[in-house]
């Protein structure tokens, strides 16, 4: 292959990156953006005040989770986001659930579900807009009290993809009632009242006051999201993609389900790295996921039944073990 | 056929409903902090959303934005931007920029993460969310974009460390610290209203103003790219204040407190941006003063008028800001001059075409007070003589800064003022941060001061020399004098390079 190449003025320069990064490389050379971008970001010492609103912290302070890291930066996000790559990759993904929703709204293919399945999809899918609108309130909250930008560059990234998750959803709500807006009442309605969810919106409840934020973190990304995406999209929708139209389902709901797999890339680093630090690490995270975990499974139960009836516990059981599978890989006993 | 839904009502049925009164956990539970600043809401629904942005359509603009941004990034570095620049010494402004504002600029997207969770209303939450990531946006891109000054020019490689630690960036660092130490609304009215709304025009437009005339197109491009998000964080800012106003009458003399100290608290982090205005710009862009009646006095004075049928009135300490913008920019170089043996970026002596300059702008002030001192300065660095101050400043207690300021009737005479707390005294630049610490003595007298913190042996040791080293300051390279800096010398030599490069081709 013949190359050209274009010659430009090199000028030498006086170093390559910021002393941060240089001290944490070992030496002064160039540093990757993911790096420069969060590496230290996080102030660490010498605050002025205590918050008047918790003056027993400070305003970031590593007491606020009882998991103990010796560099708090180890934690890093296997995808390597910072703000450009983020909005750049979720332009993209959405720009294609875009495409498919347009698809299935121009064909009329929500006609094409079959009426009885499409009543259960409303029932089981929609309320999980208020699941997800939980989830975006828990990531902002590790947001606000975690330590280290390494966590909490992501996790901000997380609280924008669960509000886009919960919208996502209400844009499926409204594919299927018209734009009228009725099926989002109707799954408010059903978040709030209806026998089936009151389980799953308590254990949301729950994690609303949870104080250790990594805690929140093993609960919501880990235990709760684990239970749910799993039951939803793999089972849920396997159920129905037999049935006329099922796919369709399949179709809008591509979206939700990418984003979750690339998502469990980066809980699943975080969570290895602590677990890995510390016996002490691995007892804690062992013993919130062993809570969450069939919390979650509990609680999702009485929807799993309303959905498959007869099949229900056994998918539960199915979602619960393959959790645990992936929580041993993780170091989690 | 479906209905067509409008933006509005798009973003409604998307958004609102999202959020529910909780009933397992009590919502003073899941939501601690929204009242015991005593601040009532009685109606979270009537707030109005000023952008109606979804997270789809958030995607797809910022990312749109970052890409046309860091295209010019790379290019900048690739094809050395920095030799554009108007004079070496323009680049002390970037510096400040980078030391004293990315890091609150991080702060921002954290406490509005804060706020976003700690809000009952979806409205301002959802907001106040985007406006998290937004912050965060602001300090990436600005480490990315300044990252290439880094490689060659000083003062810019330990900005982390260096904000938390060195004297003067404790006024930044302790302005942002005591508003996300308040309470949400506090924090709203104090940064999304004081600061955001009132205040911007005077701190990020000046910036990238300067890096417009100063020829610093990475700058000035993430200014441009930065400014739809900045409009957002305004309309906000107002969008809050009227709101709260709005619900309830009993909320008008809280904001009332909360604007009078946060005015003086950001106009005295502005005394900053003053000085780079005034001095640090190779180019100028328009004199302090002139921005200060621009931009506060004509827009905020409008403000003001509009917020009185609320019975909202004008911070009181305005008046004395008025009375000391013909002298701020140049107080706060003297203090300036004198300590950049201990600062992370250059002064030097003021030329004559400068000083003509501001004499121009300030003819009350400066040819009377000001260029005698800098005439005497620059006889003295003539003689070898380069004055630099090695006793200790005293710092008011309040914004940090040294006790340079003078009364405001008086600019020959330094102010002082003082106040007694459980036995203790505590010492300020003028009546503004006399009463922000009256108020709230508790609060301020656990401030990290600088000075105190040195001599109590906490900053690496009892010489300046081991002050700095603690600092992680390159001794004789990112402080003192620009003249004869490391910087100095390496501007002429690249662009002799440069020029030998052009005249080879």
């Amino acid at each position: 292959m013949t190359t050209i190449e274009i010659k430009t003025q090199s000028l030498e320069p006086r170093r390559h990156t910021f002393g941060n990064i240089a001290r944490r490389y070992g030496a002064d050379k160039s540093a990757s953006r993911y790096d420069e971008s969060m590496l230290d970001l996080q102030a660490d010492v010498n605050f002025h005040y205590r918050p008047i609103w918790a003056p027993e912290y400070e305003i970031f302070d590593k007491a606020r989770t009882k998991i103990e890291m010796a560099d708090w930066y180890t934690l890093r996000d296997p995808r390597q986001l910072y703000y450009a790559t983020y909005n750049i990759q979720r332009s993209q993904m959405v720009q294609g659930a875009e495409q498919q929703l347009a698809f299935v709204e121009k064909r009329g293919l929500v006609d094409t579900v079959d009426a009885g399945w499409a009543e259960t999809v409303k029932s089981y899918l929609l309320p999980l807009r208020h699941f997800e609108w939980g989830a975006n309130l828990n990531s902002l909250q590790i947001t606000n009290y975690g330590w280290g930008a390494a966590v909490t560059v992501p996790t901000c990234f997380e609280a924008g993809d669960r509000l886009g998750m919960a919208q996502h959803i209400s844009k499926i709500g409204l594919l299927f009632d018209g734009n009228s807006g009725d099926s989002l009442d109707a799954a408010k309605d059903a978040w709030m009242n209806a026998p089936e969810w009151q389980a799953m919106r308590k254990l949301v409840e729950d994690s609303l006051v949870v104080e250790d934020w990594f805690e929140l973190f093993v609960a919501q990304n880990l235990a709760m999201d684990g239970i749910v995406y799993g039951l939803v999209h793999d089972h849920f929708d396997a159920a129905g993609i037999a049935k006329p139209g099922g796919m369709v389902v399949t179709m809008v709901t591509e979206f939700p389900k990418t984003w979750f797999a690339e998502q469990t890339r980066w809980v699943d680093a975080v969570i290895k790295g602590v677990v890995a630090e510390s016996a002490g690490n691995a007892g804690l995270v062992s013993g919130w996921f062993a809570d969450w975990s069939k919390k979650a499974a509990e609680a999702m139960r009485p929807v799993a039944d309303k959905v498959l009836g007869a099949d229900g516990a056994a998918a539960v059981a199915a979602v619960s073990a393959a959790l645990s599978e992936r929580a041993k890989k993780l170091g989690i006993g | 056929m479906a209905k067509k839904l409008g933006l509005k009502q798009k973003y409604q049925m998307m958004t609102r409903g999202l959020g529910w009164d909780t009933t397992y956990q009590s919502m003073d539970k899941v939501y601690p902090f929204d009242k015991f600043e005593g601040i009532k809401v009685h109606d979270w629904d009537a707030w109005e959303d000023p952008f109606r942005l979804t997270m789809d359509s958030y995607w797809k603009l910022q990312a749109e934005k970052e890409r046309k941004l860091y295209a010019v990034i790379d290019s900048f570095a690739q094809n050395n931007g920095h030799l554009g620049i108007s004079d070496p010494r323009y680049l002390n402004a970037v510096k400040l920029f980078i030391q004293g504002v990315s890091p609150l600029e991080y702060m921002a997207h954290r406490h509005f993460a804060h706020v976003a969770r700690n809000i009952r209303g979806i409205g301002p939450a959802v907001a106040a969310q985007m406006q998290s990531l937004d912050e965060l946006r602001h300090a990436q891109t600005q480490i990315h974009t300044i990252s290439h000054y880094n490689k060659f020019f000083d003062g810019i490689h330990e900005w982390r460390h260096m904000h938390d630690r060195v004297w003067y960036l404790s006024v930044p660092k302790s302005f942002f610290d005591d508003a996300v130490t308040a309470g949400p609304f506090e924090f709203l009215t104090a940064i999304s209203f004081s600061f955001e709304y009132l205040l911007t025009n005077l701190l990020f437009v000046p910036f990238m103003s300067g890096a417009a005339y100063n020829g610093d197109l990475a700058t000035v491009t993430f200014g441009f790219s930065a400014q739809s998000d900045e409009s957002r964080h305004m309309t906000l800012g107002l969008e809050v204040i009227k709101f709260l106003l709005e619900q309830d009458e009993a909320n008008v003399p809280i904001i009332q407190r909360w604007l009078d100290k946060w005015f003086w608290r950001g106009y005295r982090l502005l005394t900053l941006v003053a000085m780079m205005m005034d001095y640090l710009l190779p180019k100028k862009i328009m004199s302090w003063q002139e921005a200060w009646e621009m931009y506060y006095e004509e827009a905020g004075g409008a403000l003001f008028q509009d917020l009185a049928r609320y019975g909202i009135k004008e911070p009181m300490s305005a008046a004395v800001a008025r009375k000391e913008k013909n002298r701020l920019s140049s107080e706060a170089w003297a203090i300036f001059y004198q300590y950049t043996h201990a600062a992370a970026f250059h002064t030097w002596d003021i030329d004559e075409e400068h000083k003509a300059w501001l004499a121009e702008k300030y003819p009350e002030t400066f040819d009377k007070l000001y260029r005698p001192r800098l005439d005497f300065w620059e006889k003295e660095a003539a003689a070898g003589r380069r004055f630099y101050n090695n006793a200790l400043p005293q710092l008011c207690t309040v914004c940090q800064i040294p006790m340079g300021f003078t009364e405001p009737d008086d600019p020959t005479t330094i102010c002082f003022r003082e106040s007694e707390y459980k036995g203790e005294h505590y010492h300020f630049c003028s009546d503004g941060c006399k009463g922000i610490f009256d108020n709230e003595p508790e609060k301020y007298v656990q401030s990290w001061l600088p000075v105190h913190q040195i001599f109590q042996g906490n900053c690496g040791g009892a010489s300046v020399e081991d002050v700095l080293k603690w600092y992680r300051m390159n001794l004789g390279a990112d402080n003192l004098d620009f003249s004869g800096s490391p910087e100095d010398k390496f501007w002429s030599e690249w662009h002799r390079t440069a020029s030998r490069a052009e005249a080879a081709e």
